[in-house]
């Protein structure tokens, strides 16, 4: 374990982002050699080009918001611990995080309002905690493909805000969204096991 | 139940009649024997088919009257109680005919009685829950199986070395093996019975049921080889032999598999073919299946998994090509033909248990079976279950872990299995048959009348029957692509990254291939769950009388309950079907509600959008009503979305695979011009780039780099050029977005 300390050593704050975000030390280890050899030009962060030479992620409806994700506001450099930040959403929910936690903490990177709170950012591209019909008809015209034709498009999210929305203002807020999917698995559908 | 024994009282009579020779024409009483008989007896000439009808009449009569009362179904499955009149009816016959005459014999259920079960259940097993799961189901089905049938086989043999089970079950160590592989598989019928009246949540039945189907390729195996090694004398058995075993096992399942996935393949592309002759497609589909499952009988692989896999493999495609009508048929038809199997075998399951003359008792061996099935089986799922929360996101806990065990019915399978054992080389053969019909019954009726308390008591996880919702349906689609996304990012290749490319293989030459032009078109599954809740809503309204003026009044299955007024029906009703008319709200709905206002804000804006050109770049493109700032968000996010497909196509170019897709040809030429003026008036709008072409010319070549394949033709050089370029462009956008948005 001496050895895997000094590599661990090696990524700056390494205590506080591990606290921050509950990762163990191997995962972080194995997310800062990923970071690094997204990294192409050594340049200590990374840019969305690095992110987007990822050519798996150009084929993804959603790659380009997801590429957003990871840089908040607008920034144009991405760092380590915000790498990191992001991808704490999809740690695997343990139970024992929620029996010793203490209640004036914040809530962990990875709960599940968290994860919610993420897929609904996806959504809300200008932020205002809604996601109106035009930003889900936006989405809905990323993951659809071609055959289906604009109308039905709408129909369908008029159909989908009209279904989530309770109080009738036309837009799903963040509540109204985590409502309707109370019964999906989000614990299992956002996580990735490896990342513990 | 009486009523129900009455037929079969004219049935050994007549049987009896049968089997001495048939007299010539009795006639009635009274009539002239020589000349014209005017009533004839002929029971002989249609005994056989009326025999059946008979039997399937008797069983659909037992079930209406079971289900008379509502009390005895809810506590006692249907099969307890099938089980239960098989012993009865099979007690008269006994009584009145002095034999017994109806068996489950072995050829009849495997050819006739087992396939429409097992095709109804993969047909409509959910594939998604399935492949989930594989994992785990495809271990407790292997190794599940491996470790119940030598263990239990081993444990009687020690058993009988221990002298607690009589000397005259005259079987040595093989013989054991051979009875615990037999005893050891669960099954898939019994387990589909009882499961379905108890609702446990869906993982857990998933698991046990697709255990209960993918060990039959490991149970059929077994007891080959077993049965070979009982044959050949267990002095001559080599090691190739046990080597030959292990390799069998690979070859039956994968062998089932291939069949049954070829099978599923001709049954896609015929469907596709049958637009002018609806009216044989549900039989298609059965008659291939069916073949699918004969196929791999004949060739001693794995049927089960044949038509597991048929089932699983063609419903997407098969579902798409046929019609409306022929769906519902194919459904109803399967589920007729799956539930009257499922009554025939438990019934006859009953009557073959009541002909002593199959069977010898052993006590010390019906008990030690009984036991060790249970034991090994929790010790099996126990450790099994433990090795498998190291791998699984959601770890199953311990109340699973008991149902799952609890749950390892045994059943018809393992009976034919035994009965069809030779009784010259296995000379313990009755006193096999005797356990194996104890073994059965308490696992059906035990085992099934209790797991609805012990669910209960120990309060599993009870499935939420509910048809997925628009917004459940899409958001799932979000979640798989941010997850296929953040693995990507993270860089290992989880599950997702598989099912995205799998899906993404399908979506470009699977489905071209076997799916119907028309059906292509439109088949998407949002649309798709989005345009059933549309004719459930329009069924349902109907039903409630189709009146437009109280609105208040309607209440849509989809939609959740709300008190106030849905959004009006009729108005979408209207525009889903897709009629381009433009319909103003005030004509059609006589009453003024609340969100009348709110409907035709977004009424017109549809209609905005219907009268422009229905490509749906362009009309994104005349949005009149979005802003400045989001109309550039828009162009860029669209623009992107070109770029994706474009690298799609470049991609697709590069494998010089069909490009000759007809229907998006022209819309993705018009588009290309329109990224042509859009990408000229965004450039031009933008202030001079900070980022050299450096940069972006390092993404090309990139990009390029990632494809390892030269491109060949010209043409295909022509579309590179341009992917690359549109490439380039939007990462400049991208980058520059984010210094011209202030968010």
């Amino acid at each position: 374990m001496g050895s895997r300390s000094s590599h661990a050593a090696r990524i700056p704050d390494v205590d506080s982002i591990q606290r921050e975000t509950g990762f163990s030390q191997a995962s972080l280890l194995r997310l800062y050699h990923r970071f690094r050899a997204l990294d192409r030009n050594d340049k200590g962060y990374l840019s969305r080009v690095d992110l987007q030479q990822i050519g798996a992620l150009a084929v993804n409806p959603l790659g380009d918001r997801i590429i957003d994700s990871f840089f908040p506001d607008g920034s144009l450099q991405l760092d380590f611990p915000g790498f990191v930040r992001v991808l704490a959403r999809f740690r695997p929910v343990d139970d024992g995080d929620h029996g010793n936690r203490d209640p004036k903490e914040p809530e962990p990177l990875n709960s599940r309002m968290n994860k919610l709170r993420f897929a609904f950012q996806l959504y809300d591209l200008d932020r205002d905690g809604k996601i109106s019909r035009h930003e889900m008809l936006q989405v809905l015209r990323l993951m659809v493909g071609v055959q289906v034709t604009e109308e039905q498009l709408e129909s369908i999210a008029d159909r989908t805000v009209q279904e989530a929305d309770e109080d009738g203002d036309g837009a799903v807020s963040f509540l109204e969204f985590a409502k309707s999917l109370e019964k999906m698995n989000i614990e299992q559908k956002m996580s990735i096991r490896f990342l513990k | 139940m009486l009523r129900a024994a009455l037929p079969l009282l004219g049935l050994p009579l007549a049987g009896a009649g049968a089997t001495e020779e048939p007299t010539q024409e009795p006639g009635s009483p009274g009539e002239p024997p020589p000349g014209l008989a005017l009533f004839r007896w002929q029971w002989h000439e249609v005994e056989a088919p009326y025999l059946v009808a008979l039997w399937i009449l008797v069983a659909s009569l037992a079930k209406i009257v079971f289900h008379l009362s509502r009390k005895v179904t809810s506590l006692v499955p249907e099969s307890c109680l099938l089980i239960l009149l098989g012993l009865v009816l099979g007690g008269i016959v006994l009584a009145v005919a002095k034999k017994a005459e109806y068996q489950l014999e072995p050829g009849t259920f495997f050819l006739f009685l087992l396939p429409p079960i097992v095709l109804d259940s993969g047909y409509f097993m959910p594939s998604r829950l399935f492949f989930d799961n594989l994992g785990a189901i495809l271990t407790y089905a292997v190794v599940g199986t491996l470790w119940n049938a030598f263990t239990t086989g081993a444990a009687l043999w020690g058993l009988q070395q221990a002298g607690l089970v009589a000397p005259r079950v005259q079987a040595g160590l093989l013989d054991f093996l051979l009875f615990g592989s037999l005893i050891s598989a669960v099954d898939p019928v019994a387990v589909l019975a009882v499961f379905e009246e108890v609702h446990v949540n869906e993982t857990l039945f998933i698991i046990v049921f697709g255990e209960s189907l993918l060990n039959d390729a490991v149970t059929v195996v077994l007891y080959k080889v077993c049965n070979s090694f009982v044959e050949m004398g267990s002095a001559n058995v080599q090691a190739t032999d046990y080597l030959k075993g292990v390799a069998s096992l690979f070859v039956v399942s994968l062998g089932g598999a291939a069949v049954g996935l070829v099978f599923a393949f001709l049954l896609a592309l015929t469907t596709r073919f049958t637009k002018r002759v609806r009216i044989i497609e549900p039989l298609l589909v059965f008659l291939l299946a069916y073949a699918a499952y004969l196929t791999a009988e004949m060739a001693s692989l794995s049927a089960i998994l044949a038509v597991t896999m048929c089932g699983l493999g063609c419903k997407k495609y098969v579902e798409a090509n046929i019609s409306h009508k022929s769906r519902t048929a194919v459904k109803y038809t399967m589920k007729t033909l799956a539930s009257c199997a499922e009554t025939i075998i438990f019934m006859l399951l009953g009557i073959s248990a009541v002909d002593s003359s199959k069977w010898a008792w052993d006590s010390g061996l019906v008990l030690g079976t009984l036991f060790f099935i249970l034991f090994f089986r929790a010790l099996g799922v126990v450790l099994q279950t433990w090795v498998l929360n190291q791998f699984r996101l959601v770890p199953l806990d311990k109340i699973d872990q008991v149902v799952m065990s609890y749950g390892g019915l045994r059943g018809a399978v393992a009976f034919a299995l035994v009965i069809l054992l030779d009784r010259t080389k296995i000379p313990a053969k009755d006193y096999f048959v005797a356990t194996t019909i104890v073994v059965v019954f308490f696992t059906v009726i035990v085992q099934g009348l209790t797991i609805k308390p012990l669910v209960k008591w120990l309060k599993v996880k009870r499935s939420e029957h509910h048809k997925p919702t628009l917004n459940q349906e899409l958001h799932e689609h979000t979640f798989d692509h941010i997850l296929a996304a953040v693995e990507d990012v993270v860089g290992h290749h989880g599950y997702h990254y598989w099912r995205d490319r799998w899906e993404q293989f399908d979506k470009k030459y699977l489905s071209q291939l076997l799916m119907r032009r028309s059906a292509y078109r439109i088949r998407d599954q949002i649309w798709d769950v989005y345009y059933r809740l549309n004719i459930r809503d329009a069924i349902s309204f109907v039903d409630q009388g189709g009146h437009v003026l109280s609105s208040t009044g309607l209440t849509l299955p989809s939609m959740p309950s709300r008190n106030s007024v849905a959004e009006t029906s009729v108005t979408n009703l209207l525009r889903e079907s897709g009629s381009g008319a433009c319909l103003d709200l005030q004509v059609i709905d006589t009453v003024r509600s609340g969100r009348d206002r709110e409907d035709a804000v977004m009424h017109h804006l549809l209609c905005g959008g219907l009268y422009k050109p229905r490509y749906r770049y362009k009309a994104s493109c005349s949005r009149h009503f979005i802003s400045e700032d989001a109309q550039e968000r828009q162009d860029k996010e669209v623009f992107q979305q070109n770029m994706k497909r474009r690298l799609e196509s470049f991609k697709s170019t590069k494998h010089n695979i069909c490009f000759t897709k007809s229907k998006p040809r022209p819309r993705k030429a018009s588009r290309k011009k329109k990224d042509g003026m859009a990408n000229m008036e965004a450039t031009n709008g933008k202030p001079p780039r900070d980022l050299g072409f450096q940069d972006t010319a390092a993404v090309i070549l990139t990009v390029e780099s990632e494809e390892e394949e030269d491109s060949d033709s010209s043409e295909t050089e022509k579309e590179d050029d341009e992917g690359i370029i549109f490439v380039a462009r939007a990462t400049s956008e991208v980058l520059q977005e984010g210094k011209v948005s202030g968010e």
